[in-house]
């Protein structure tokens, strides 16, 4: 089953919806979308690297994800402000991977498959890799979940809790540089945050609880890589992009769903 | 027994200092309200005292496994996560429904729990706030400008119910507030605070005193005040030593 590449395409989609489905809430919470983007953007200088010094790309993206949110923190701790500091940070990344991917003979063709994905084109041990890292993601948030929802509420109750809400929001740093590796194969870095905030914004016009958004999070990112997949391969277009655009389509239905039911 | 103390705690922000040698400790039982004008450090006490702000220097101790009930001055939950009270009430531990009733209960609601936080008015919100706090049957319960928003019967009637939690709970509270009337009554004590402690004492005895005066522009200093200025400073001092 696992030798058809269509089949292939479809798991590690999947995987990597049901990781970035459950984030993306708290991505969407704590208002993280630019944050989120620079790391993935981040993550083609990752590649860059990767091909350069011939490591693991999964093991290059999340290093260079990490060392992105460490400068960021850097900056603005400087005094830069947050909307700038991501500014400067994704887009000098992005074009710094492309720079050093120029200069590397015979990488060009690759980086293409980073930049949107090429899913229909993993392998068995991609596959691996995809769903340990977001087993490894959900389970993380499975066991920190009422910690990590008290420290976005507010960082005061968490404390007031004994709980530290900044060790939290490393964590969540951590397991958004793990969604990045996890991802890039399926979508690609370019759209890699439409996974985080697609699924969790259709979910919000649902849900009642966190719980509830983050289950409905899941079944619309599922649903949105079954589509796309399924589309691309009748229309023949690229995979990554066809699942973002299904992702979009299940957003607008909710949120005319959402105002026909109110 | 003391809960939670505070031993000369000094917090420089932004080459300010916005608390200056604030010593002050807590006994079961009783009610601290802290007094003080805008930018006196209220909220950085309180949040120094929960852990949320490190002192620059000084102390801050807490009995062993002291469980803090806090309730903010404002909580922002924002729209994009959908959240009942019940649901709310499970933070940061999950609770039994029974539990969670007998808090909303004692808060003073009733039947809210499937409502969503983001649609309740502001005296429910505060209430819930509340009945968050003091779920877990907290040794302390802080509160900081916890009526905010609240009118003036509103946040009466909110002080009522704190002084009924206190009375079921038997837990320490110490609250912020500018609302110095309504405050004061419900208080056994009232420390007033601007970067560093003024002045202290029973209600009676803190409204009288002149530094208090001075900051909330109340009556006019005479000879008595004048002399329970020094009479006071002197009881200050030496409240400052036996609490070290």
């Amino acid at each position: 089953m696992l030798d058809d590449f269509v089949v292939r395409g479809v798991l590690a989609a999947l995987g990597a919806v049901l990781a970035t489905g459950v984030l993306g809430c708290f991505v969407v919470w704590r208002r993280m979308a630019y944050f989120g983007d620079a790391m993935a953007h981040a993550a083609v200088l990752g590649v860059a690297l990767s091909l350069a010094f011939s490591l693991s790309i999964y093991v290059g993206v999340i290093i260079t994800a990490l060392c992105i949110a460490l400068i960021f923190i850097q900056l603005t701790d400087a005094g830069q402000t947050a909307d700038a500091a991501l500014g400067v940070l994704a887009h000098t990344a992005l074009a710094l991977g492309l720079v050093i991917v120029s200069l590397l003979s015979g990488a060009k063709l690759s980086l293409s498959a980073y930049l949107f994905g090429s899913v229909l084109s993993v392998g068995i041990t991609d596959l691996a890799v995809i769903w340990g890292g977001a087993l490894v993601v959900l389970g993380v948030l499975w066991w920190q979940w009422s910690d990590l929802l008290t420290a976005t509420l507010s960082p005061d109750l968490a404390y007031a809790a004994g709980i530290d809400p900044r060790r939290k929001e490393l964590l969540l740093t951590v397991l958004l540089a793990l969604v990045v590796a996890v991802a890039i194969k399926v979508v690609g870095a370019l759209l890699i945050t439409a996974l985080l905030i697609i699924p969790a914004s259709a979910a919000r016009q649902f849900a009642r609880t966190p719980e509830g958004m983050a289950v409905a999070a899941m079944i619309a990112g599922a649903l949105a890589a079954l589509l796309g997949t399924q589309g691309s391969l009748m229309f023949d277009t690229p995979t990554g992009p066809s699942i973002v655009v299904a992702a979009a389509g299940i957003f607008t239905v909710s949120i005319i769903a959402g105002r026909l039911r109110s | 027994m003391t809960l939670l103390a505070a031993e000369k705690v000094a917090f420089r922000y932004g080459g300010h200092n916005v608390l200056d040698r604030v010593t002050l400790a807590l006994v079961p039982g009783e009610i601290v309200t802290i007094v003080g004008p805008n930018g006196s450090g209220k909220s950085t006490l309180l949040r120094v005292l929960i852990g949320a702000l490190k002192p620059s220097s000084g102390a801050v101790t807490r009995a062993k496994g002291l469980k803090i009930g806090y309730v903010p001055q404002k909580l922002h939950i924002d729209q994009s996560m959908p959240l009942t009270v019940r649901r709310f009430l499970d933070l940061p531990r999950r609770v039994s429904d029974h539990d969670a009733c007998q808090a909303l209960e004692t808060a003073g609601l009733t039947d809210l729990g499937l409502r969503q936080m983001a649609g309740l008015s502001g005296g429910q919100f505060q209430r819930v706030l509340l009945a968050r706090a003091i779920i877990g049957r907290p040794d302390v319960l802080m509160l900081d400008e916890a009526t905010q928003g609240l009118d003036q019967p509103g946040s009466a009637s909110f002080y009522r119910q704190i002084e009924a939690v206190r009375t079921e709970l038997d837990c320490a509270v110490l609250m912020v507030s500018h609302e110095l009337h309504v405050v004061m009554s419900a208080s056994d004590r009232v420390i007033c605070l601007n970067g560093h402690v003024c002045c202290e004492g029973t209600p009676e005895v803190v409204s009288a005193a002149p530094a208090y005066r001075e900051l909330f522009g109340t009556g006019t200093g005479g000879a008595l005040a004048l002399y329970r200025h020094d009479h006071d400073h002197h009881h200050h001092d030496h409240s400052h030593e036996a609490a070290e």
